[in-house]
């Protein structure tokens, strides 16, 4: 197989393909794109949390000078939103707003200050309703719900689950232990505002250029919105400023530039201000988690039940598969016999949350990775050795029936306590210093798409030209993670060319097959499959011909470096060039195509469309901090991190994609929040919709950061390889919590964890209270009673045993 | 052009000169940064117009004749660019650095590019970056530290030696 052979190309720290644009500023963002005639829209978006819209009246603000159209609602009936159950999002709100900065009109204008001068003159006439800010409140508002939809009142989402028998479990247990966490919603804030630039031509042709990690979505919202066929809309992803799931929607700045375009038969520019970006969001949603946990004396689980309530915010987004993902991967890293699963998303008036960074599952990974810390505490064993001991076992299906593959975690555990020392320096450091260490999983991609259907999830096409110029073409979204260099290298390493000669085209809905965009770490594993399949294919071609020409068997001839040659005599050759020419002289223009789709997956229950992956990558991470014990105030002066990324396509890409998810982890964990203000306006205005104010780690803050990468190669990727983008955040904010512990001796339960939460808690202790600071209750939720599935272990077969059978499960 | 323009806006729109980025156009993440008379100055605070007879260099000002300058050269190889967006602010904040220390500690790196946010990289490589091509204009061979590419521990045990054709 592929995988085990040993690689030329693939290994080898080769610098971007699209670093030398970058570095010269030549890179062609989408606001740098600018069309002759070009108007420039601008959205007015509500003051008003909520409030239903009573009437809009443009009519002032046309005839301003330099305006050229004004969209509202109205012109935009139909509704839309990423997932097919959460078609619950306008273009222009029609008839409610349901958070400050819901889009209620917009202005296309001859400039940028004409349309923002006209948005003043815009008369809109609310209604307002009384605004529900908190989770309580979304609760407790079953009869004034947000939206006319969802699973019981103002409640979006309910999910109740159990795999196998959690009360013979917990029976079994020696110890059950019951915790309370709270983690706050952050958000991706990439440095490059959204932006997108519309073309509507007279042959009724329509392009959308765009930053956007998904534009084979954004193309099915506008074919819908606009009505229009989709084979006349072109949507072309502009590399991203920055992704990280934030852009990841079909966004209402998409579709009215788009629409306006088509109304003035020019092109419409978009550029959002720092302030929208905070209003588009998506980000992680704030989460409230009950964990209870039954072990045996050792530390082995014997059963879960976890439960989760997410603050959604006004719009659906991809909430439902947030909701899931709260319980999905609790499963992955430990073993787990029996477990539980309740989670719930209530809509509150607030930008939408949706996926960011590990999309679902650092919230419970915080929860259960600080729990397993408190327990081994409790048990006297180490937290690094309870983790060792029972792990979850390679090749295996878990209660909840996911396949997990190659498993990575022991090696990375070993990695970070060997080089801390942690050993012999936890618990043994000058005072308020500490280590934490906390583990974690990832998807190496969805196994089922967010449209159900049999294609492939990733394709790829291949040129190769008499020149012996060599194109891949694939829908890839190239968003910083470096998915044009993967693609670059997969085929360099299966033609034997170099990387840098190879031209990548991507993320454009006319030009590319289908890649359904950059998010769950789908990437490298998906299109690189595809990848192969297609450079496979026009290896085969060129064997064929050049091993005639050599007069040798087909199983001697080698591709590398360029040429092609007879393995046996390596001075018999020819340049590659030569042997495209051969080809094309034999099997005419030459083109191959491959394409990926995932294994099926095991579980038959509804819900267990969300969780299965292709292959999950592992993480260990040991933190250390110093507190101030007067401030609260502490710093991380170092991180070890091991990540097994199966096989690195590129060593210093996944070094990135590493270190960027150990910074991002530090942000959250430390400092980042959406807050709202808590006055008068009841907890749903911004807090500060800035950057300077949404503080994030700046160079002076950064901490000196040790990555080992382990190759634990996954027989399902590419080489071997799975994912590095999202999966190396997660063990950040759990150890930082951690080490807070190891230092101090108290325990903060709750995400960010900031110096004020940290004095706080040495406070109580020193007045004799509880030395934590966290949520001290957990709502009631209705949650209905869970469907039950059998474990493999108990024979089961996948499907739940009371409830109807479903063909995969999932979110719909 | 108007006299309200910002210098990012004169630059970007009037001259067409897109590789200086914005981020928030408020000053708060570095994005714009562009250098008047050698210093680092956020082109979206200062206007087009107070930089009559000054000296402004931009990302597309930094790459000569034989190429890309050595920090580009650094930033472009050991992936201290990602999505490439903040990358000129820092190109340029750095220069400027490099050109009043030539052998910059890890301290006066982090304050001298204090000022510029970056999501994508957790800001190592690009201090690498920095010490790399510092190294490269004093005239010294440097190359990546080895855990710089690879991490610490790595196992090359499936790599293939390169051939030289």
């Amino acid at each position: 197989m592929k995988g085990r052979e040993p690689t030329r190309v693939v290994g080898r720290p080769y610098a971007r393909v699209d670093g030398p644009a970058k570095v010269t500023g030549q890179t062609k963002f989408a606001d740098d794109l600018m069309l002759p005639r070009m108007l420039h829209c601008k959205l007015l978006r509500s003051k008003i949390a909520h409030a239903r819209i009573i009437g809009i009246d443009v009519s002032r603000a046309l005839a301003r000078p330099g305006v050229v159209a004004i969209a509202t609602g109205a012109n935009l009936p139909i509704p839309f939103g990423i997932l097919p159950v959460s078609q619950d999002e306008h273009a222009l709100c029609t008839d409610r707003v349901r958070f400050v900065g819901d889009p209620v009109a917009a202005i296309a204008a001859v400039d940028e200050d004409a349309a923002f001068d006209a948005l003043g003159a815009i008369e809109v006439t609310y209604e307002p309703l009384p605004p529900i800010a908190t989770i309580e409140e979304g609760l407790a508002a079953a009869a004034t719900p947000i939206h006319d939809y969802g699973d019981s009142g103002n409640i979006h989402k309910l999910v109740a689950m159990e795999f196998g028998d959690t009360e013979e479990g917990f029976s079994r247990a020696d110890r059950i232990y019951e915790d309370l966490f709270f983690y706050e919603g952050n958000t991706h804030l990439p440095l490059e505002q959204h932006a997108a630039l519309a073309d509507y031509g007279p042959d009724a042709r329509l392009t959308l250029w765009s930053s956007t990690q998904t534009p084979h979505y954004v193309h099915r919202a506008l074919a819908k919105v606009l009505e229009m066929p989709a084979a006349k809309i072109r949507v072309v992803a502009t590399p991203n400023g920055g992704g990280f799931g934030g852009k990841s929607d079909p966004f209402n700045h998409e579709i009215v530039v788009a629409h306006l375009s088509r109304v003035t038969g020019r092109p419409v520019k978009i550029c959002l201000t720092r302030e929208e970006v905070f209003y588009c969001h998506r980000g992680r949603h704030p989460t409230l988690m009950k964990i209870r946990t039954g072990v045996t004396s050792d530390g082995a689980i014997t059963a879960m039940h976890l439960q989760t309530v997410l603050d959604g915010g006004g719009y659906g987004s991809y909430g439902v598969a947030s909701t899931y993902y709260t319980g999905a991967l609790q499963t992955v890293t430990y073993a787990v016999p029996a477990y539980r699963f309740e989670g719930a998303r209530v809509f509150t008036n607030k930008p939408p949350c949706g996926p960011k960074r590990g999309h679902g599952t650092p919230q419970p990974r915080f929860a259960q990775e600080v729990q397993l810390d408190k327990i081994a505490c409790d048990l006297g064993i180490d937290p690094a050795q309870i983790r060792r001991r029972h792990l979850q076992p390679a090749n295996s299906l878990t209660a909840n029936f996911l396949r997990v593959g190659s498993i990575g975690l022991g090696a990375c555990i070993d990695k970070v306590v060997a080089a801390s020392g942690w050993e012999t320096r936890r618990g043994k450091l000058p005072h308020c210093r500490g280590l934490g260490l906390a583990c974690s999983s990832y998807l190496s991609g969805a196994g089922l798409p967010i449209y159900w259907n049999t294609m492939p999830q990733s394709g790829v096409q291949l040129k190769l030209d008499r020149g012996g110029g060599v194109t891949v073409f694939c829908g890839s979204t190239e968003i910083g993670q470096g998915s044009d260099s993967i693609l670059a290298s997969i085929v360099a390493e299966v033609l034997g060319v170099d990387p840098f000669d190879i031209r990548v085209v991507t993320g454009d809905t006319d030009l590319t097959p289908v890649d359904l965009g950059s998010y769950s770490s789908r990437v490298t594993l998906m299109t690189g499959n595809a990848a192969i399949q297609a450079a496979g294919r026009a290896r085969e071609m060129i064997v064929s011909v050049a091993a005639e020409k050599l007069d040798v068997p087909a199983a001697r001839v080698a591709l590398a470096e360029g040429r092609v040659f007879d393995v046996e005599e390596p001075s018999r050759g020819m340049p590659f060039a030569d042997a495209v020419v051969l080809a094309e002289s034999r099997f005419g223009t030459l083109g191959t195509v491959g394409s990926y789709s995932p294994p099926p997956s095991a579980g038959r229950y509804r819900g267990a469309g969300v969780g299965p992956s292709p292959a999950y990558s592992y993480s260990a991470a040991i933190v250390e901090v110093d507190v101030d014990p007067e401030s609260g105030i502490y710093t991380v002066p170092k991180v070890w991190i091991a990540h097994d990324v199966g096989k690195c396509i590129n060593p210093v890409l996944v070094m990135g994609q590493v270190e960027g998810s150990v910074y991002m982890g530090l942000g959250e964990a430390m400092m980042e929040e959406m807050a709202y203000r808590s006055d008068a306006n009841a907890n749903v205005v911004h807090k500060f919709p800035s950057m300077l104010e949404y503080k994030s780690p700046t160079t002076k803050e950064s901490s000196q950061i040790s990555t080992f990468l382990i190759e634990d190669p996954d027989a399902n990727g590419p080489f071997g390889a799975k994912e590095a983008g999202q999966g190396p955040l997660l063990p950040i904010p759990p150890a930082v919590a951690n080490a807070v512990y190891d230092a101090v001796g108290v325990r903060i339960d709750e995400i960010p964890v900031t110096p004020e939460k940290i004095a706080r808690a040495l406070k109580a202790r020193a007045q004799g209270k509880p030395a934590r600071v966290g949520p001290d209750r957990f709502p009631d939720v209705p949650y209905p009673a869970p469907i039950h599935v059998p474990t493999p272990a108990q024979g089961g077969d996948g499907r739940a045993v009371d409830a109807p059978v479903t063909s995969a499960g999932g979110v719909r | 052009f108007a006299p309200h323009k910002t210098l990012l806006e004169v630059l970007r729109e009037d001259l067409g000169l897109t590789g200086t980025k914005h981020g928030c156009e408020l000053g708060e993440c570095g994005t714009c940064a562009v250098l008047v008379d050698g210093k680092p100055v956020l082109s979206c605070l200062v206007l087009g117009l107070e930089c009559e007879d000054r000296r402004v260099e931009t990302v597309e000002g930094m790459a000569g004749p034989a190429g890309l300058h050595p920090l580009q050269k650094a930033f472009s190889d050991l992936g201290a660019a990602q999505c490439g967006y903040c990358t000129p602010g820092f190109l340029l904040t750095a220069r400027a650095l490099l050109e009043e220390k030539p052998k910059p500690t890890l301290a006066e790196i982090q304050d001298a590019l204090a000022g510029n946010l970056c999501r994508c990289t957790g800001y190592i490589k690009i201090f690498e970056a920095v010490e790399l091509a510092g190294a490269w204009m004093r005239g010294e061979e440097a190359e990546p530290r080895r855990e710089t590419l690879y991490g610490f521990d790595y196992d090359e045990s499936g790599l293939l030696p390169v051939l030289k054709p």
